[in-house]
């Protein structure tokens, strides 16, 4: 064992994550991409690689296709085409990474919305020799809609037009074009975000994990430099302090009697900071108390950030449910009975706005009915046009009226408390994803 | 004078975000199912879930009992492991057999010696049916197989516990739907985004205890079609169980399981590794998958374990 092996594992214990996702289709060289990182990652290990070796010789092809490491299911190996996200995993040794891999055609725009909704980062994939495509502005736009931070153009297959630094500088210039008509650019900016963009061939490896030495006219962060950088999606923003009720531990039937009183909120805070002593409210109802204890486990905390799962212990005997949520006083929001949304419709079966559905937010439930359906988005056109109803894939703006109150933020302010989900009730499936305006 | 933006906050570790999604997990199962079950079987990995789940509910009892399928054909560490740790957590255990199956008549078994492992599932739904449940939670993970690579965290299947592909619920953000009809049942994974490593630094972190047949230990073995087959391994009932076959020839080696199962499809690998720090050590110097040197049974066809997850495997 080396010295430097050792080092890896142990800095494995203090490493971050980062969700990222990749859009483009299989011509764009997107499983190649993810194979590639994978591979030169060393996350494939031999008997992987043996079995893809032996598809490929199979299959006639000269060399080993990398991206058959992402070669789905059966169902889809029949019909040639990739039709869910698919979730991968590397790691570098300073960080853990997520890849949510969505197929990029348009009638799958219901799984780039899914990839999208937990990825930190997008990495949009173009052809060298095609450039900015109708199906690039669709990605992008998806990407923004969805509210990912951290966006990286990758300008692929440079080895099919020579490494050419001039046709590299033209699609960057045409995509930020694009990006400022469709308003990407400002408010990446305005957000505190960025776009990026990059160089590269996934089939051979330049300016993934490796530079190579093909385009010594590009002194930039090479694909995994881009990622080892991007910020953890929590660490970003200073966000009010969200934490959705998601069950309640009463433990009194317990035969110890010193936990008689016991009452613990437990959840996970969906956003901002918490310590002992704050003084919080619980929503909807209005009472106030203070923060008592803070508990993961049988470990007590003085403080918590986003994105742990604590337990909760107030002052107070509060009567308190699942759904509720818990905010700081002094950040309070007003629950709301009517909600403004991009709807991404997911199901089969389009919407009927004559029906009631189901909204899931946070862990809340609320029975609602379209108030009205301001228009749909075109995703290649990014035109607005009037509709009636929603059919898969759709993406439109709906106004809801609740039957219960919710405690919502906008999403692209807080993207745990400004997204649900809809559910029908019939069939109990998720058909459509929201984003509160 | 500093502002706040100034001052960002430090991520989270991968194993503490991996802890906190699969705790969140399994309280989301809590909070939506009425009568949720824990699949144990004494492997590494529901004995972290059992652990999460501590970090989830105490200081109260879990809102789910454990469950095994037990085939019959487990090695005898772990079902006294499995007994011992659930004693240790004061939780109700229940075990269905295969073997009741097979006397039911359900489950026929093509040859003496056929793998019981695939009809696991018809004693799972069984005990589904038995005891009304409308949630499974299991330790499978995304890493494991390509199968799994699209699996939901929430996989929802049909009355007859097929896994359908094609009719899963999209899972957006973190807001798992876990609804179901009567009949109708959820597998529920909280640590769908660990991987192998995950597990073993978990299990190193938190310092968790383990059936001593993951550790490296000295065991005879044959040679069987290019894997290490433990050879007349003792049964809890007493049998015995790959008895050796004529002309093979037992070697004594040191070996350990990566993979804890049923006997007749879970193969060890050659090692020294004696403790969890030395096992961390060898995953990530590993050179080949989990399943692909162990786990005799995914080996059969590339599809094997989506055929078998769509027959109601967990």
């Amino acid at each position: 064992m080396s010295s430097t092996n050792k080092q890896r594992i142990d800095s494995q214990h203090n490493d971050s994550l980062l969700r990222f996702m990749t859009c483009g289709s299989v011509d764009d060289g997107k499983s190649t991409l993810i194979g590639r990182l994978l591979y030169d990652t060393k996350t494939i290990l031999a008997d992987t690689l043996t079995q893809i070796t032996r598809t490929s010789e199979k299959r006639g092809l000269t060399a080993v296709d990398l991206s058959l490491l992402t070669d789905g299911l059966q169902a889809e190996r029949e019909q040639g085409i990739t039709i869910d996200v698919a979730y991968r995993y590397f790691s570098t040794g300073t960080r853990k990474y997520i890849i949510a891999d969505a197929p990029g055609h348009e009638q799958y725009t219901r799984n780039m919305v899914t990839a999208a909704s937990t990825a930190n980062l997008a990495i949009i994939l173009i052809d060298a020799r095609k450039g900015v495509l109708t199906q690039t502005r669709r990605h992008s736009y998806l990407a923004h809609l969805v509210g990912i931070p951290h966006i990286v153009v990758a300008v692929n297959k440079m080895d099919l037009v020579n490494y050419d630094q001039a046709v590299y500088d033209k699609i960057c210039a045409d995509y930020l074009v694009f990006a400022n008509e469709i308003g990407l650019a400002q408010s990446q900016i305005a957000a505190g975000n960025d776009i990026s963009f990059i160089p590269m061939s996934a089939l051979n490896g330049d300016m993934l994990v490796d530079r190579l030495d093909n385009m010594p006219w590009y002194d930039g962060k090479t694909m995994i430099e881009m990622l080892e950088a991007a910020p953890s999606a929590h660490t970003e923003h200073n966000e009010p302090f969200r934490f959705p009720v998601q069950f309640v531990c009463r433990p009194h039937a317990s035969d110890n009697p010193e936990l008689h009183d016991f009452r613990g909120f437990m959840g996970r805070i969906e956003s901002g900071e918490i310590a002992v002593g704050d003084a919080v409210t619980v929503l909807p109802n209005g009472y106030q108390s203070k923060v008592k204890a803070i508990q993961i486990g049988e470990a007590q905390l003085q403080s918590a950030t986003t994105e742990q799962s604590i337990t909760l212990l107030l002052e107070d005997e509060i009567d308190t449910s699942r759904g509720d949520m818990i905010v700081k006083s002094c950040e309070a929001q007003e629950p709301v009975k009517q909600i403004d949304a991009f709807v991404c419709w997911l199901s089969e079966t389009p919407m009927s706005p004559a029906r009631t559905y189901v909204i899931r937010h946070t862990t809340r439930e609320s029975k609602a009915k379209v108030g009205a359906i301001h228009y749909k988005v075109d995703v290649n056109t990014l035109e607005e046009q009037a509709t009636i109803d929603l059919k898969m894939n759709d993406i439109a703006r709906i106004t809801f009226k609740l039957a219960q109150p919710l405690m919502v933020d906008s999403y692209n302010t807080n993207r745990a408390t400004g997204a649900f989900i809809i559910i029908d009730e019939s069939s109990n499936n998720t058909v459509g994803a929201g984003m509160i305006i | 004078m500093t502002t706040k933006q100034e001052n960002p906050r430090q991520p989270l570790s991968h194993l503490d975000w991996l802890e906190s999604e699969a705790i969140y997990i399994l309280r989301e199962v809590a909070g939506q199912c009425s009568n949720p079950v824990l699949l144990f079987s004494g492997g590494k990995d529901s004995l972290c879930i059992l652990r999460l789940a501590e970090k989830a509910f105490r200081p109260g009892r879990f809102p789910f009992p454990l469950m095994h399928i037990d085939t019959g054909h487990n090695y005898k560490e772990v079902i006294d492991f499995r007994d011992q740790r659930a004693a240790e957590l004061g939780e109700r255990l229940i075990v269905r057999n295969v073997e009741d199956s097979m006397k039911r008549g359900t489950v026929v078994l093509k040859s003496a010696d056929e793998s019981r492992n695939k009809h696991q599932s018809v004693t799972l739904l069984e005990a589904i049916e038995e005891f009304g449940f409308d949630c499974c939670i299991g330790g499978a993970r995304r890493d494991e197989e390509k199968a799994r690579a699209k699996e939901r965290i929430m996989s929802f299947r049909d009355e007859f516990g097929q896994w359908d592909p094609k009719n899963q619920r999209p899972e957006l953000w973190s807001l798992y739907n876990a609804r179901s009809h009567k009949g109708e049942n959820i597998r529920a994974f909280p640590i769908s985004n660990w991987t192998e490593m995950d597990v073993w630094q978990y299990i190193e972190r938190e310092k968790l205890q383990l059936p001593s047949i993951y550790f490296a230990h000295q065991r005879d073995v044959v040679m069987r079609g290019g894997s290490i087959v433990p050879v007349n391994v003792p049964l809890v009932n007493g049998e015995v169980a790959n008895p050796v076959k004529v002309g093979e020839e037992i070697i004594n080696m040191q070996i350990r399981f990566r993979t804890v199962g049923d006997i007749s499809c879970t193969a060890p690998v050659i090692s020294d590794a004696d403790d969890v720090s030395k096992i961390v050590l060898e995953t990530a110097t590993s050179t080949i998958t989990e399943r692909g040197a162990t786990r005799l049974d995914d080996q059969t066809s590339d599809a094997s374990m989506e055929q078998r997850k769509k027959e109601g495997y967990f």
